[in-house]
């Protein structure tokens, strides 16, 4: 897989019926901004995600990177603007759309397999259920735990889990809320490429938070910068500071030397120079 | 913060599975933190280890030790402290009239029933308070003013609207076992963490599939304990029923004896209604035990 995917946003927007189950759909943020009270955190958030292209997001906590996830999945609704999937406005939960929360949200009554059951799509049968959510907690290396509940397993085992059901969904989006920030650095490797595994047998849109800028270039098609200008006043909401494209076909040597230019450039924006 | 990061002690990184060589169908070595934060022993933080429940016993021995002294000292009369001996008498004569049983039966049936009534209306009022912002606007603080009322307070009404018989007493009683679960029930629910209410809606989950699959669910274990203290409360309202208004029945068997100076039998109806009350405690815990192994 390489940027080519990063097709113009004029062309997923056309596909405005909705397509097969599993198939990638097209994300458009128009002018989105949510506002609680009169604290403006999202302001004027203009993005198009082609479908099937791994967008990365970055930024400072509490500049509204969860808040924009959850208005693509139809969680909450924001104050302005509006979420296209494939063209058409999101107002509730979309069954093409699946999350993966920045804290595992597991279901503490029921098992592992249990809990990545949830995920699956409306009206799946019994048995290919079964099939699907052991093949899956097999995927994340948690076979030997599905009958386990989530308080008797490690929290980024609960993590792992809470991927494995939004995976079993099949998606057309899959949002990821910092979905492996709490695993040890060898796990978390693991998993972004074990991630990037699942999307190159099924390509997938994929909205993915995270504060990890490696991480984000090592699976993302963009990166996108949230945040407000330097200079600007606090009651002023983020946006989308900067964009960049990484040109790199996949599988990516982590030490690649464009990875390592665009890894300072990123961090000098997000306030961490180089020294 | 990340419970997967290196164990630090050797026993943690055995119950981790570091060693992962017994997992082989695990991709690509993924076996970092893999295994059960808590390796299902006893030792787990935070929960001391409970000693046998026969120590409880151990109080009620010395109590009825201490009674029996006091007694065969003859200091006190027999009208104000009759010996264990002579309660167990009375007891005995109760049971083979056959009145006993039948003191008990009743009292157990009306709390059984009255339970039942109160504590399912609880439920069932607690869940629309719980869920419904309209209904806690509207019913909540007149809830909360008819709980204030001390359960005696109602006995007179009872009788004028209902009359004699069982209903006012099942009615007491059910008084008694609704606000517990009532309050417990609404609090819970509406304190149902909501990260799990918004992953259930983010997997599509709505009304009533998202009340049986999440909210009610995690409320189990609070409910619980609230039907376990409307049991506790519906004995306390028994006896407030059947003090002031019945022929039959524990609270019944007290008052009668006052009347008739039966000191012994008065010790009995107590140590009768401390022995069903802590018998149908002990049921309704197992039954916690299981819904919390269950729920939680
Ligand atoms: N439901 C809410 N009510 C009020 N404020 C909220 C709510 N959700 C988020 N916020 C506020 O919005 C800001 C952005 O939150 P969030 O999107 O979680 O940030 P991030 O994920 O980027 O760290 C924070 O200041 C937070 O306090
Ligand atoms: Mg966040």
């Amino acid at each position: 897989m390489s940027s080519a995917v990063s097709a113009p946003a004029s062309r997923a927007g056309s596909a405005a019926a909705p397509r097969g189950a599993g198939s990638p759909v097209a994300v458009q943020l128009q002018g989105v901004g949510r506002t609680f009270g009169d604290h403006v955190v999202l302001a004027d958030v203009d993005l198009d995600v082609a479908a099937g292209e791994v967008v990365a997001l970055l930024g400072p906590s509490g500049c509204g990177k969860s808040t924009l996830l959850r208005a693509v999945a139809g969680l909450d609704a924001p104050s302005t603007g509006s979420v296209l999937l494939d063209g058409a406005p999101v107002r509730d939960h979309d069954p093409r759309c699946a999350v993966a929360f920045q804290e595992p949200r597991l279901l503490p009554w029921r098992t592992l397999a249990g809990n990545t059951a949830l995920g699956l799509p409306p009206g799946t049968p019994k048995a290919e259920g079964r099939e699907r959510v052991a093949a899956l907690l097999d995927v994340v290396g948690l076979a030997r735990f599905a009958d386990h509940r989530p308080r008797s397993v490690s929290g980024g085992m609960a993590q792992r889990a809470a991927l494995a059901r939004a995976l079993a969904r099949r998606p057309g989006v899959l949002v990821l809320d910092e979905p492996f920030a709490a695993l040890d650095a060898l796990t978390r490797l693991t998993m972004q490429d074990l991630l990037l595994d699942v999307l190159a047998a099924t390509p997938t849109t994929v909205l993915l938070v995270t504060h990890d800028v490696d991480e984000a270039l090592h699976l993302a098609d963009r990166v996108v910068v949230l945040g407000r200008p330097t200079g600007a006043p606090p009651e002023q909401g983020a946006g989308v500071l900067r964009t960049t494209e990484v040109e790199l076909a996949h599988p990516r040597d982590r030490g690649d030397a464009h990875l390592a230019s665009l890894r300072a450039e990123l961090l000098e924006l997000l306030g961490v120079p180089r020294a | 913060m990340s419970a997967d990061a290196v164990p630090l002690s050797g026993r943690s990184a055995q119950a981790q599975g570091l060693g992962g060589s017994d997992e082989p169908s695990s991709p690509r070595g993924l076996r970092a933190g893999f295994g059960p934060r808590r390796p299902a022993a006893s030792g787990e933080p935070g929960t001391r280890k409970r000693l046998s429940p026969w120590w409880g016993a151990l109080l009620p021995l010395v109590l009825l030790g201490a009674w029996q002294l006091a007694t065969s000292t003859g200091n006190y009369p027999a009208s104000q402290l009759p010996s264990p001996a002579a309660v167990v008498r009375a007891a005995g004569d109760l049971w083979e009239r056959g009145l006993l049983q039948q003191h008990i039966a009743i009292s157990a049936q009306r709390v059984f029933v009255g339970f039942a009534l109160g504590a399912a209306a609880g439920l069932a009022v607690g869940s629309l308070v719980g869920l419904s912002r309209w209904a806690d606007a509207l019913l909540g603080s007149t809830i909360g003013a008819l709980r204030a009322v001390p359960s005696l307070a109602w006995v007179p009404l009872l009788l004028l609207w209902i009359g004699l018989g069982e209903p006012p007493k099942l009615t007491l009683v059910a008084i008694g076992a609704f606000f517990p679960v009532f309050t417990t029930t609404a609090s819970a629910l509406r304190h149902v963490d909501a990260g799990l209410v918004e992953a259930g809606r983010a997997y599509g989950l709505r009304g009533i599939a998202l009340l049986t699959q999440v909210q009610l669910p995690a409320a189990v274990p609070a409910v619980i304990a609230g039907l376990r203290l409307a049991l506790a409360q519906s004995w306390l309202f028994l006896v407030a029923a059947e003090l002031l208004a019945s022929s039959i029945g524990l609270g019944y068997l007290l008052t009668e004896s006052v009347n008739n100076g039966r000191t012994d039998r008065i010790f009995l109806a107590i140590i009768t209604l401390a022995v069903l009350g802590k018998l149908s405690d002990a049921v309704v815990g197992l039954f916690e035990r299981w819904a919390l192994r269950r729920w939680a």
